[in-house]
Parts: structure tokens; C-alpha cells; sequence
């Protein structure tokens, strides 16, 4: 039992020393945190215009991925859509609702 | 209690991934799909004898667009294409009748703010430039249509946020029907011509010109005006509606 503890450690221990010095591994694991944390918050925000920041930042990162992943097409109109226009539209509608309650 | 849940069924669908799909999948970021695909799958001509294509130099092969999206989307399954223009029509024409229904009309008053108005006077001529670049050598560099229109959607947005007196006019709207027609009107100009439905019936010219690609670049000006237009009329609606 101790010995497979150690080895599955010594395991996690190599598997992290290579992230961490190849940068091109660093660089994918960092904008994926970054994303995963962004979408919890997203999810756990109290107020929507927060929520809404973190989503168009969720959008921005996967920009980054996409362009890495020789995709520049999709990145393009990611960048368009996905934390440009959706972000407006959805802001555009929260501002609305926001006037309608207080009339 | 909803969060223990939440984290339950998130455990078993990781340990289900980790266990029995991971292995299967090859490395990430290792997929060579770009040499598998390009060179072996899509450029096989089925007109002549299969050669790899050179920039500059090969002419009149049977798609003559230098960006491979480019070829399937226009080309190859233009069909699908006309269905997604169709879906986005539906889209606006759904938020215009939802904004024109409403009986309380609400405008959103917001102060014009000075260093926006100049700048974008100065940055809104390249905003649009590069949504024309964008749709005009789509069969060139990587975009199109799509994604120039958005980009010239957004130009629009900036215009809205700077200017109070600023509005989306009907002109939006004719520019969406005459271009949406105009695709149609080319595809059947190719039944005509040719005999299948958006048919490329145009010469399609050495792979790396402007003019190549026969039907494409034409396509691709008709989808990159009537994406524009029609998003930013959402926008507008969205805002004054």
C-alpha cells in the first residue's frame, strides 16, 4: 500500500516537473485554470453583470487555446462573438430589465 | 445538500473520462489532422490527376481557394452554408417582432463621453476596413463572411456607444434582403450554367490570386454585407426596441 502511494507520487512529481518546463504545457494548463476559474465564478457570482465579465473573459482565453491549436478561423470569430457582440446583447438585455424593475 | 449532488455526478462522469476515454485519444496538441487532412483528404482534385498544390502556381483545379475552410464551406457543402444564413435570419427576424411587440418601450440613456467620441473617430474607419479585409480574401487568409460581418457589426456597436444620435435605418435592412437574394440568385445561376444547385461555375484561376476561386469571393461579399447588416439591426433593436 505505502509503495504504491510512493509511486503514484513519484508519477505526480515527473508529470509536474514536465508541465512546468515545457512552457508550451505551462502556457495550456494556465489559460485552462484560468478558464475553469473564471466559469465557476461565473456560475457562483452574486451579481449578473459580474457574471457576465467572467463569461466574456472565459471567451478571451479560449481565443488564446484556439490560436495554439492552429486554429485561426475559429479564433477570429470567437474573439467576434463569443466576447464582443453575445457579451453586448447580453448586456443591452440587463440593462433593460434593470429599467423595467425600477419603473 | 444540491451541491453535494452537483459534485457526485461530476466525479462519475470524470472518473468515467479518465478512465475509459483518455487512453483512447491520441496526445493533445500532438493530432497531425492539419497534414492529414489538407494535403491527402481535401485537395484530391477529381477532375484531373492527384498533385500537391503549390501558392502561385497551380491553376484550374477544381477548388481554387488557398484557405481550406474556405473550400469546404463555400465550395463543397455550400448548401449547409444557405441553411446557416437562413437560421440567423430567423434569429433577427424573431428578435424583431419580439421588440416591436412590446407595449412599454424602454430607451437607455447614457451620457455621450468625450475621449470615446474622438477616438472612435479615428478608429472606426480601421475597424471596418479590417471586417472588409476580412470577407474579401476569405478564400485567401483565414475568415470569411462570418466573421468580417461581425466585425463590422461590432464597428456599428462602438458608433451606437459614442453617438447618441446615431441609428440603424432601414438601409440595414434592404442591404440583408439584396445580399440574402443575391446568394440564391448565384445559386441558381450555377443550376443554370452547370446543372446542380450553387454549382462553382466561374473559373476558379491560380491558387493565390485575389480573383480565383471562381464563385467564392462573390459568396463570400453577398454573406459578409448581409451578416453585418443583420447584426447590427439585432443590436439596435436590442437597444432601442
Amino acid at each position: 500500500m505505502m509503495e504504491l502511494l510512493m509511486y503514484k507520487l513519484s508519477e505526480l512529481w515527473y508529470w509536474l516537473k514536465d508541465v512546468v518546463t515545457d512552457s508550451v504545457k505551462l502556457f495550456y494548463f494556465l489559460v485552462g485554470g484560468l478558464m475553469i476559474v473564471f466559469s465557476i465564478f461565473a456560475v457562483e457570482a452574486k451579481k449578473t453583470v459580474d457574471a457576465l465579465i467572467a463569461l466574456s473573459a472565459v471567451s478571451l482565453l479560449s481565443v488564446l487555446i484556439f490560436i495554439m491549436l492552429r486554429a485561426p478561423d475559429v479564433a477570429i470569430t470567437e474573439a467576434a462573438v463569443g466576447s464582443g457582440l453575445a457579451s453586448a446583447v447580453m448586456l443591452f438585455a440587463l440593462w433593460k430589465t434593470k429599467v423595467g424593475e425600477k419603473k | 445538500m444540491r451541491r453535494i449532488w452537483a459534485l457526485l455526478i461530476v466525479w462519475i462522469f470524470l472518473s468515467f473520462l479518465i478512465n475509459n476515454v483518455l487512453p483512447i485519444l491520441p496526445e493533445f496538441g500532438k493530432f497531425d489532422f492539419f497534414m492529414r487532412a489538407i494535403f491527402d483528404i481535401i485537395h484530391k482534385s477529381t477532375k484531373d490527376n492527384y498533385e500537391p498544390v503549390e501558392f502561385k502556381k497551380s491553376a484550374n483545379r477544381e477548388d481554387g481557394s488557398a484557405n481550406v475552410v474556405t473550400s469546404i464551406v463555400v465550395n463543397y457543402r455550400s448548401f449547409d452554408t444557405l441553411g446557416e444564413v437562413t437560421v440567423l435570419f430567423t434569429a433577427a427576424l424573431g428578435v424583431g417582432i419580439l421588440s416591436a411587440s412590446l407595449k412599454r418601450k424602454s430607451f437607455l440613456e447614457f451620457d455621450e463621453h468625450f475621449v470615446l467620441k474622438i477616438a472612435t473617430g479615428i478608429i472606426l474607419p480601421l475597424i471596418l476596413l479590417f471586417g472588409a479585409y476580412i470577407f474579401i480574401h476569405g478564400h485567401l487568409t483565414p475568415g470569411g463572411g462570418f466573421p468580417g460581418g461581425t466585425v463590422i457589426a461590432l464597428g456599428m456597436l462602438l458608433l451606437m456607444l459614442s453617438d447618441k444620435q446615431f441609428k440603424v435605418t432601414d438601409v440595414a435592412k434592404h442591404t440583408e434582403q439584396v445580399a440574402g437574394s443575391g446568394y440564391v440568385v448565384v445559386g441558381l445561376l450555377g443550376m443554370a450554367l452547370s446543372g446542380v444547385f450553387l454549382m462553382n461555375f466561374l473559373p476558379t484561376g491560380v491558387v493565390g490570386n485575389l480573383f480565383s476561386a471562381g464563385v467564392v469571393p462573390i459568396v463570400y461579399v453577398l454573406i459578409g454585407f448581409k451578416v453585418g447588416a443583420e447584426l447590427s439591426s439585432i443590436i439596435s433593436e436590442m437597444k432601442e426596441g
